[in-house]
């Protein structure tokens, strides 16, 4: 195929020429979007799609570690919706879910989002060092492992003599009698906790996209003489509203089914199931159950309710942010 | 001008003040971490008593002489977390390539579906997937005899990193995509025209355009590996064995046989962290200087 034939062939394409192409191109371009896609099909499949069909099939079944590799947990026969009707009488039903409501909320508006765009934003406007050390700053949130990190923040809430708070701060202030604080306010410490570590997330991703706006519109906004809020306002924010939509989705969902730091801060507790959040309890019910028994079916049915919520809040942010509009067409034909 | 400049440093003295403010909690915690290290016991942050013995893994096996060292459960972690990213950045380009620059049946659909499959909480899924990797150690040769990474299926470290790498996946496609849209068509058009395939197109002219976006990538890559804990737990044998990472090798100091001592876990977390800081500093150049390049001009 020499050269000049290949030029016209994509000028043909470039200006909807009729087509007059062979068979085998036609369907070689038609195969190639898939070509690109085929690793990653293979690796979801593998380990999203047929798990998670498994993992709806056992909510139907009551699997738990007495019948484990008795029960024929495949057949038809077997699935009963028991599980669920369990799962909305249950006393506590409300409560785990007011609990993870404000769980996600607070700590998504409060610090995944809105700390990570604040620290974004004022990083990306001073020195380039010092804003790149006050980044790392933040991630190492993030690089510490979970039980140390959680070790470090139930040393800041400490009673009395032990505690950094109660020691440093509120003692020489003369403020409470010198409690655990994790124990008086459960709530603020699980969204500080899991706020420090969400943060780190939106911000490398936010810095990243206002570093990545051509420099020409801020200099045409400060030829125009727009105010700093004002370019941020109405160059910044709309330039970074892809990273926006996807920060805000997807640590949604990622708060949704986190529950390792609560697990290793309150684990539920202090009071009655206070602190305990929806995938918090897949978790127990599915690995820890208080008579040794572990219902693998029964946490499944939590986690599979726990996927239809995670699912609605998707399709509802997906609308908000309209979409559809975000995605551009693409301008090349298929070649 | 003069009250120009004053006003300046006046916002920047409040920009860092504020900075400052937000990130007094992680300035805490951190000095806390290392005065603990070093210490017997402490009360808030002072110590009472200082000591080198939190270290003692360092230089002797803290378990006889028959258990791993910590060294090889660093370099296992290296090793998983390098394969992961290598992995997660070249598959994910890949997918968010076609997204973003190709038109085909179910695109939108692809690029929501892969949103929502983030909503699937991992550990539910540890069950199923546990029998996929048993599967794929039946496979020959990559299986379970991969030189170094041992193969990709049950207790090796390909494995681990292969199912690391599908829940990173939705993460890693998405942001791509966002990256690859911003790049000028005429570019990709005018490597069309000279004779390019599209696979050359992505490969040679683009990928060198989106460095800002590999690098957030690898590093929440990176990270994500290097901190990961059930995973590799659940998908490994053995606290001890040949396969165990850092995270993993931790949970060895806190059994419930032995008396924890909490100090010393305090010292190998802030062990695990101290690589990653290195690698940090001396990659902090090229890091800043990723975000010069890109497309020149609007894109």
């Amino acid at each position: 195929m020499n050269k000049n034939f290949k030029l016209e062939r994509e000028i043909n394409s470039l200006s909807n020429f009729p087509n007059s192409k062979p068979y085998f191109p036609k369907l070689k371009s038609w195969l190639l979007p898939y070509a690109f896609l085929s690793p990653t099909l293979v690796v979801v499949t593998l380990f999203f799609f047929v798990p998670l069909v498994i993992v709806f099939i056992l909510s139907f079944t009551n699997l738990d570690m007495t019948n484990f590799g008795i029960l024929k947990w495949w057949q038809p026969a077997n699935w009963t919706l028991d599980n669920y009707v369990k799962i909305f009488t249950n006393r506590f039903f409300p409560r785990i879910l007011n609990n993870t409501l404000m769980y996600v909320s607070m700590t998504l508006i409060f610090f995944n989002v809105g700390m990570a765009l604040v620290i974004a934003l004022i990083t990306t406007n001073i020195n380039r060092r010092v804003g790149f050390t006050f980044r790392l700053i933040w991630l190492m949130c993030r690089l510490t492992p979970v039980v140390v990190y959680i070790m470090m923040w139930k040393a800041l809430a400490g009673p009395a003599p032990m505690g950094v708070i109660n020691k440093h701060i509120l003692g020489p202030l003369g403020i409470g009698a010198g409690e655990y604080l994790l124990n008086t306010n459960p709530w603020l410490f699980i969204i500080l906790v899991n706020g420090f570590i969400g943060a780190s997330f939106g911000m490398i991703i936010f810095s990243s996209a206002i570093e990545a706006i051509p420099k020409d519109y801020m200099i045409a906004s400060k030829v125009d003489g727009a105010s700093t809020w004002q370019t941020i306002r109405y160059i910044t924010i709309p330039m970074i509203r892809w990273p926006l939509l996807f920060v805000t989705t997807y640590q949604t969902l990622s708060l949704l089914t986190s529950f390792e730091q609560i697990l290793l801060l309150t684990n539920g507790g202090p009071g009655l199931y206070e602190t305990e959040v929806w995938s918090l309890t897949a978790y127990h019910r599915a690995f820890s159950s208080y008579f040794g028994n572990t219902q693998w079916g029964y946490g499944s049915a939590w986690a599979v309710i726990l996927v239809i919520i995670g699912i609605v809040m998707a399709i509802v942010y997906l609308r908000v942010f309209k979409f559809n509009e975000l995605i551009q067409e693409p301008k090349i034909d298929q070649l | 001008m003069v009250l120009n400049k004053f006003r300046l440093n006046l916002k920047s003295i409040l920009a860092y003040g504020a900075l400052i403010a937000f990130s007094m909690p992680i300035f805490l915690v951190f000095l806390w971490l290392v005065i603990t290290t070093f210490s017997t016991r402490t009360e808030g942050l002072k110590s009472l008593g200082w000591t080198l013995s939190n270290w003692s893994f360092l230089w002797k096996s803290p378990f006889g002489p028959n258990f791993p060292s910590i060294w090889l459960a660093t370099l296992n972690t290296f090793l998983l977390a390098t394969i992961m990213t290598t992995i997660v950045v070249f598959i994910s380009s890949m997918s968010a390539y076609a997204l973003s620059r190709m038109k085909f049946a179910g695109r939108k659909g692809f690029l929501s579906a892969t949103l929502i499959l983030h909503a699937f909480p991992s550990v539910t899924l540890l069950i199923p997937i546990y029998f996929v990797l048993r599967w794929i150690t039946k496979i020959p040769i990559i299986g379970h005899s991969v030189p170094l990474i041992g193969g990709f299926g049950f207790n090796t470290i390909g494995g681990v990193a292969l199912v690391m790498v599908a829940f990173q996946l939705p993460f890693g496609v998405w942001i791509m995509k966002g990256f690859f849209d911003n790049i000028s068509w005429d570019m990709e058009r005018s490597a069309l025209i000279d004779g390019a395939s599209r696979f050359q197109v992505w490969w040679k002219i683009l990928m060198p355009n989106i460095k800002p976006g590999i690098a957030a990538l690898s590093i929440f890559a990176f990270i994500s590996a290097w901190n990961a804990y059930i995973i590799p737990f659940t998908f490994t044998v053995g606290r001890a064995g040949k396969t165990t990472v850092l995270s993993v090798y931790l949970q060895n100091f806190m059994s419930e046989s032995v008396m924890t001592e909490w100090n010393m876990v305090a010292a190998v977390g802030l062990f695990q962290l101290i690589p990653v800081l290195i690698f940090f500093f001396f990659t902090q150049e090229a890091l800043l200087n990723i975000y010069g390049g890109g497309a020149k001009g609007g894109a």
